[in-house]
């Protein structure tokens, strides 16, 4: 019974940083319909952003991480308008093949630049240090973790309904033509939606670096993780990307008990399982 | 209007062959006896090179054939790559089948594969479908990797074929790469031919107008599927039949894909030229740039942006549109005899006379 409740609580608290993962992934599909097969390398890239701010600046960890969000706000944003923006149609295969080509310039020019080698941020001694409830051990970061994607959830939920950036984010959604005669540019509009889901990336690359060693070749397995949230959630919900992201992580987990080989093959074949079972997601909602 | 029809269908003729396309059939038997007769004359490198070259090649056709003709672009093609190489080797090192009769068993093996996997796959559409089949992909590349029979996460060697002398071996190889690689080129032109081509080509132009038009989508796509899974699984079996050793990292590697894309963009997609003008410039390429690393996929990465973004139609595009040339023609030319008639007749030239350019369409 405890093995069961620890493989649940384990696995929700991977989950958060797979529904972190997802996120920015989930937003960049609903505003432009954007398949982003870069989007697990650009995590790695912020990683070693926040590495060379950290390593070669010097900067104290709190400084680096707020800057790496401006950074990542800007590239982001520059990303889009120069180079996806042109490439974004009805037509999948353009950004497929553009984002395709990004994912694998990143990944040897991180290579080139910091080697092979995987790379974690010190954080201290915080990213070992746990409590103990009822004969379950919860690390501090995970649940910083769990902390901040539930945040950036309720964050996200707010600037879609609530404000005018959020209505322009929806309205660019359903038809990029029509918003113009508003006044409203659906390139800055997609620019902007790239910028923030940027932000809730370098959120995650934070995190991610400070739970485990990073290599530059990581980005598609990230890339598969969030993918799988996203469509084992229901697309354009932010609390199905997070539930997704929580059932992703428990069947990694459970498939981790069982065997070390086969953990990450158990969320895989889940999510093929969903898909058969279940296409629409577990809580479908068009943004 | 039935009188008008008949009229009509006894003044024209349709056109399928070009000049070009006559020279090129000659063109690629010459090639094809020079290849055959290779051991004769070429050395071990040469012959190891054509087979690698073959396996790129015909991975990269069936990766034309399903985006640039079916329009489903997968991420996920190192799946049947992959299986082709191990069913072929499990085929040869426990079963006792000739290696050589392997490969085109290991290509049926995956078309049975295919079958239930499509039926995954096809739950998704457009970007989501191409990381969905790259998950597939994963999962057979797992699933291997933790089955220890087959040597685990660092493989295992072909063994079946020590007995064979290595002369022979590697004759063998290279015909049967020839006899893949002609069979690829040549079923793919008949296909694209017959009117299930055409119903493809209707369909990867707008599927929503080919259904209206009578055009059972849902059957097209599931048949480019399957016979790509099959010549993916050919060029995989191909591979790892003269590299002699596989491993789950080699096998399903997501550069295959990667290494099919760049090929098909640079050559030209959608058009039978392009896999065969892209794979001969990635294999030079490979051949002289592969030893500066990362550099050299950074080349490639950014060429391949590069070029869809701004020459989307590819080499071989551009060089069809600006010079009409066709060399596997699969469209049909309507030639108006009356006209070509008046056009002798009015050897002068007019304003009466119609550019005979003018006068053939395409369909």
């Amino acid at each position: 019974m405890n093995t069961l409740l620890n493989i649940v609580v384990q696995g929700v608290l991977l989950g958060a940083l797979y529904g972190l993962f997802a996120m920015g992934q989930s937003l960049v599909f609903g505003v432009m319909r954007l398949t982003n097969t870069a989007h697990g390398d650009f995590i790695v890239l912020l990683v070693f952003v926040l590495f060379a701010l950290t390593g070669f600046v010097h900067l104290p960890l709190a400084v680096a991480i707020a800057l790496l969000l401006v950074i990542a706000f800007g590239a982001g944003y520059a990303v889009q308008y120069t180079i996806l923006n042109r490439v974004s149609s009805r037509d999948p295969l353009p950004s497929l093949i553009v984002t395709f080509g990004l994912s694998i310039v990143i990944q040897n020019v991180l290579q080139q630049v910091f080697s092979a080698d995987p790379r974690s941020i010190a954080t201290g001694s915080f990213e070992s240090k746990s409590i103990a409830l009822a004969g379950i051990t919860l690390g501090y970061l995970p649940l910083v973790t769990l902390a901040a994607t539930v945040a950036l959830a309720f964050a996200m939920q707010w600037l879609f309904g609530r404000t005018p950036l959020g209505r322009a984010f929806r309205a660019t959604s359903d038809d990029r033509e029509i918003v113009q005669l508003m006044g409203v540019s659906y390139r800055r509009t997609y620019a902007l939606a790239m910028g923030v889901a940027f932000v809730l990336i370098a959120v995650a690359a934070a995190l991610y670096s400070m739970r485990t060693a990073v290599s530059p070749t990581d980005g598609p397995a990230l890339l598969l993780y969030a993918f799988e949230a996203v469509i084992i959630g229901g697309m354009g919900s932010f609390w199905g990307t997070f539930v997704g992201g929580m059932a992703l992580g428990i069947a990694q987990q459970a498939g981790f008990y069982f065997d070390p080989g086969w953990g990450i093959w158990l969320g895989h074949v889940v999510f093929l399982g969903v898909l058969v079972a279940r296409p629409q997601g577990l809580l479908p909602k068009t943004a | 209007m039935s009188m008008h029809l008949t009229r009509s269908a006894a003044a024209f003729e349709v056109r399928r062959a070009t000049r070009a396309s006559r020279v090129t059939v000659a063109c690629l038997l010459i090639v094809a006896v020079a290849v055959a007769s290779a051991p004769w004359w070429a050395g071990r490198d040469a012959l190891h090179d054509f087979v690698q070259l073959a396996s790129y090649l015909v991975f990269a056709m069936m990766w034309n054939l399903l985006a640039g003709y079916g329009g489903m672009v997968s991420i996920g093609q190192q799946a049947f790559f992959g299986i082709g190489g191990y069913a072929m080797l499990i085929l040869a090192n426990y079963c006792g089948v000739s290696p050589f009769i392997a490969v085109p068993l290991a290509a049926s093996i995956a078309v049975v594969i295919a079958v239930p996997v499509s039926l995954v796959a096809f739950r998704l559409e457009g970007g989501y479908f191409a990381i969905g089949t790259w998950v597939i992909a994963e999962v057979f590349r797992l699933t291997v990797a933790n089955m220890s029979v087959l040597g685990g996460g660092s493989g295992t060697s072909l063994t079946a074929l020590q007995d064979v002398p290595r002369a022979l071996r590697e004759s063998l190889t290279l015909w049967l790469a020839l006899a893949i690689v002609a069979a690829a080129i040549g079923l793919l032109y008949v296909f694209l031919r017959s009117k299930a081509g055409l119903a493809l080509t209707a369909m990867r132009d707008n599927a929503v107008a080919a259904s209206s038009q009578g055009v059972d989508v849902k059957r097209a796509r599931l048949i480019v599927y399957l016979v790509s899974a099959c010549g993916a699984a050919l060029a995989g079996g191909l591979y790892f039949l003269g590299n002699l050793r596989i491993s789950p990292d080699a096998a399903f590697s997501v550069n295959w894909t990667a290494f099919g894309i760049f090929i098909v963009m640079i050559g030209g997609l959608g058009t039978l030229e392009g896999p065969i003008v892209g794979a001969l410039i990635f294999f030079i390429l490979n051949k002289f740039l592969s030893d500066y690393g990362t550099w050299y996929l950074i080349g490639l990465g950014a060429l391949a942006i590069v070029v869809t973004m701004f020459f989307p139609q590819g080499l071989w595009g551009f060089v069809s549109r600006r010079f009409g040339l066709q060399l596997f023609p699969v469209g049909r030319h309507v030639v108006l005899a009356d006209i070509e008639a008046s056009q002798r007749r009015s050897t002068g030239g007019g304003a009466d006379v119609l550019d005979a350019s003018a006068a053939t369409r395409r369909a």
